[in-house]
């Protein structure tokens, strides 16, 4: 085959407790198109910050040029020719399209007085956009461009530096099917000229359109390698999935009630052209999986009145309620505990006991003067319930760990009377222990007669504890599975928009 | 919490008694009292100030406020003989509705705080200067509103009214702050607005209400000052007002970032403040120094409040350090064996 342009060997990498990479090889050859697939988590940002010499790994050896390293750095990375077009992209949206492209290596004039040479970076970057087949000038605002065209720029700064290997996560994301067949036309032009680019979807009709090779993770290792001609749909699913799902499910203590909360025709602003139907009913878990981007915090944000709906409605027990403002969703038993609690779910700086107290302070007010006696009972009460480990109430919650500070924002909604639940990746960043706490009380929630809906990107977690999985796809939900159902494959399948095969194959 | 304001109150005699102790002057009565009437003038607005900084913002438009407000005030009482009563509320709800605009273009129009209180300080200040073709005005001979100047600029037992009522409002506004539930919600609102709405508080309206309260505690001083001059010339009245009570808050130990600060601190912010500049007259120093010793001042207070305050984070970060290593490692040892791939964590982006 073609000449090597690098090979990483044995390559692991691991964090306190947990194996990112586990002995993974891969190589890259001149002017080819490897596909990198797995599920979320699987390793592949890793071993691609690994490779882009953002982060060291524990052990093996990157191998270019026939030079062996223990690491890149950013710099020896970009040096052998290793660019990134990355998921959310590093643009400067203030800045014009030469500027962001020679951003770091701006030509100077001048001499002394080292000014910008405007002209010169634009000259440069002209036959780069042309060869792209871009449609807009280097002295075009970024911000004026749409993601599509973002990407080209992107892709135009990985010529600029004469990259012999493009890595590209998740690019097609957010595109149109249109901007994404030229994005594929783009790649086939630049691997015509030699250049190779690693290709990591979870779309694998693009995988099958490009990839000479797909390469499977699966929880930091390789675990498979499809050539071109081997290459199929099932082929792909079966290597991404297929380990041991430990077993976690708790069944519920008595069948789901009637009665809970139906989302009807739903319209969120990050779909607007599409709508969601989802039922939960008082008492059950609902899993909600999908690929990240699938739509699914939007639809929390929206049913907890963050963002606005733009159509459709919310009934809990087939009334309408309303949901304007997250004050309107409280109000209706509504709760959400978002996904990145340090931003949005607690106030760092303020005591456990504020942060319990703080969507509910006005039932332990009189006159809007707060009495501390009803506060810290009601705070002590849920530090005791969810054993939160700490010292006292009046200590920051920013002292706090992952697990601890999930359970003070779960106290914050258990010390008023919840209805329906939202946990967007409750157990993200929690310890072993921690997660299995949550995980009792979300069954003790639901035993109570809360509706809950999970989001979960960790598929052990979904399949283990929720009652009913639906699977969201690009802004919609793309089916519903039933306990018997439960499977890695079928909620795969689902997620990247497949129908499932046929439910009876899916029993375990 | 509570440390930083008694280091304050700290400096504050320190600085006192060295300045006694040099000039026996600036501990008589007399002295005492006139600075007392200042802290009066000068706090009651500081504390509205310091309400709108601790929500993160800035309110740039109280001089110019107290121009507009005071020519409109004295014309009111002067040439259309309006009975001091109607005059005052007059002047009143003008603060809080000129408050209320502000408040409604930072958080509805969510216009930033620095930008729309600056324009509100060139519009008063012209607004003014136009209403009067930039003549001062002033009380004539005549008796317009002689209990209610008698209330603002008297005394009750040699304690200048002025001093009075800020105790009494710092007294309102403190229990208010750190009592009531509004006051949470601010401290909140300030510190993380995404996690208060996040908590159903109607973050919008938190803020707002913190600069109708400031627009309103401007009317409030616009009567203070227009009776204790006794005239307003639009074009200077109030000059640079906004800025002793933007210093006052964060000497006080309020931040620009929002979140941080006390009714207390505020209060002895304004009082460091006007004995810096009584102690610059009463030791001599050249009036034109003036500025530049409260700036200094200002500077080495918050750079030492900074370098406390770091030390005592990096304290705290080092005691949960050792608080929690030992957990940590002992859950590892429980979870490690079997080497069984459901340990695996199924995500790794977030670790990195």
């Amino acid at each position: 085959m073609a000449e090597i342009l690098f090979e990483l060997a044995g390559i692991s990498k691991s964090y306190p407790g947990v194996m990112a990479l586990d002995d993974v090889s891969l190589r890259v050859y001149r002017g080819e198109v490897l596909g990198l697939i797995g599920e979320n988590g699987a390793g592949k940002s890793t071993l691609m910050r690994v490779l882009g010499g953002v982060i060291a790994p524990s052990e093996g050896v990157i191998r270019i040029g026939g030079t062996d390293h223990a690491r890149l750095t950013v710099n020896e990375a970009t040096q052998a020719g290793i660019a990134f077009v990355h998921q959310e992209l590093n643009l400067f949206e203030n800045l014009d399209v030469a500027a962001n492209v020679f951003i770091g290596r701006e030509r100077l004039v001048g001499g002394p007085l080292k000014l910008v040479d405007d002209a010169q970076m634009r000259a440069r970057v002209t036959p780069l956009l042309e060869r792209l087949g871009a449609d807009f000038t280097p002295d075009t605002l970024v911000d004026n461009l749409s993601i599509a065209e973002r990407q080209l720029v992107e892709i135009a700064k990985a010529l600029s530096i004469d990259a012999r290997v493009i890595i590209m996560d998740e690019p097609t994301s957010s595109l149109t099917i249109s901007e994404t067949e030229r994005l594929l036309d783009v790649i086939a032009d630049l691997k015509a000229h030699g250049i190779s680019v690693i290709y990591i979807s979870h779309r694998l009709g693009e995988i099958m359109t490009c990839a000479d090779r797909v390469v499977v993770l699966r929880d930091g290792r390789t675990v498979g390698e499809l050539a071109r001609d081997g290459l199929s749909h099932a082929a792909m699913i079966r290597l991404m999935i297929g380990r041991d799902l430990k077993a976690l499910h708790t069944p519920p203590k008595r069948p789901p009630q009637p009665g809970g909360c139906d989302i009807v025709g739903l319209v969120t602003s990050a779909f607007p052209d599409r709508q969601i139907d989802l039922s939960v009913r008082h008492g059950e878990i609902l899993g909600l999986a999908g690929l990240v981007g699938a739509g699914r915090t939007s639809l929390a944000r929206a049913a907890f009145g963050i963002d606005p709906l733009l159509g459709g409605e919310i009934r809990i027990d087939n009334a309408p309620v309303d949901v304007a403002s997250p004050r309107d969703a409280i109000r209706q038993g509504i709760y959400l505990m978002p996904e990145d609690r340090k931003k949005s779910g607690l106030v760092l700086e303020l005591p456990i006991r504020e942060n319990v107290t703080l969507a509910s302070l006005l039932n332990y007010a009189r006159m809007w003067l707060v009495s501390s006696v009803d506060e810290r009972k009601v705070a002590k009460e849920q530090v005791r319930r969810l054993s939160i480990k700490v010292a006292s109430i009046d200590t920051e919650a920013v002292t706090l760990s992952g697990g601890n500070q999930q359970k003070v924002v779960l106290g914050k909604w258990l010390s008023m009377q919840p209805r329906v639940m939202f946990f967007d990746e409750p157990t993200r960043g929690v310890d072993v222990g921690a997660k299995s706490e949550i995980y009792a009380l979300m069954r003790e929630l639901a035993d109570h007669g809360v509706a809950i809906v999970m989001i979960s990107s960790d598929m052990e977690e979904v399949i283990g504890v929720s009652d009913r999985v639906a699977v969201m796809h690009e802004g919609s939900v793309s089916g519903v599975l039933e306990r018997p159902q439960f499977s890695e494959y079928n909620v795969l399948q689902l997620a990247i928009g497949q129908a499932l095969e046929t439910v009876e194959a899916a029993a375990p | 919490m509570i440390k930083k304001e008694l280091g304050l109150g700290m400096l504050l005699v320190v600085i006192a008694a060295i300045t006694g102790a040099i000039n026996p002057a600036f501990l008589s009565l007399v002295n005492l009292l006139n600075m007392a009437n200042l802290i009066g003038l000068f706090g009651v607005f500081a504390l509205g100030e310091g309400l709108v900084i601790i929500t993160g913002g800035i309110d740039l438009s109280l001089g110019s406020m107290f121009a507009l407000l005071g020519v409109v005030f004295i014309d009111l009482l002067t040439t259309y003989q309006v009975p001091w009563p109607f005059a005052l509320l007059a002047v009143l709800l003008g603060g809080l509705v000129l408050g209320g605009i502000q408040g409604f273009l930072v958080t509805r129009l969510k216009m930033q705080p620095f930008i729309v209180t600056l324009c509100g300080l060139l519009i008063y200040r012209g607004a003014a200067r136009y209403y009067t073709s930039d003549s001062t005005r002033g009380f004539g001979y005549g008796d317009e509103a002689g209990t209610l100047s008698s209330i603002a600029s008297g005394n009750v037992a040699g304690i200048p009214n002025t001093f009075i009522l800020l105790i009494i409002l710092a007294l309102v506004l403190g229990v208010l702050l750190h009592r009531s539930v509004y006051g949470r919600w601010l401290y909140a609102v300030g510190k993380n607005e995404e996690a208060a709405r996040f908590s159903g508080i109607n973050t919008n309206l938190v803020i707002a209400t913190a600069y109708i309260i400031s627009g309103g505690l401007a009317g409030v001083s616009t009567v203070l000052f227009v009776f204790y001059t006794n005239s307003v010339s639009p074009s200077s009245f109030g000059n640079f007002y906004e800025l002793y009570a933007i210093a006052a808050a964060v000497l006080g130990g309020c931040s620009l970032r929002g979140g941080e600060g006390s009714i207390l601190g505020i209060v002895l912010g304004t009082a460091l403040l006007q004995v810096l500049q009584n102690l610059v007259n009463i030791l001599g120093i050249p009036n034109s120094l003036n500025f530049a010793v409260m700036g200094t001042v200002i500077l080495i207070g918050v750079l030492a409040d900074q370098q406390l305050q770091a030390r005592r984070r990096r304290k705290v970060a080092l005691a949960s350090v050792a608080r929690t290593t030992p957990r940590s490692a002992s859950a590892q040892e429980k979870s490690a064996p079997p080497r069984g791939a459901a340990v695996v964590p199924t995500r790794t982006g977030d670790q990195a």
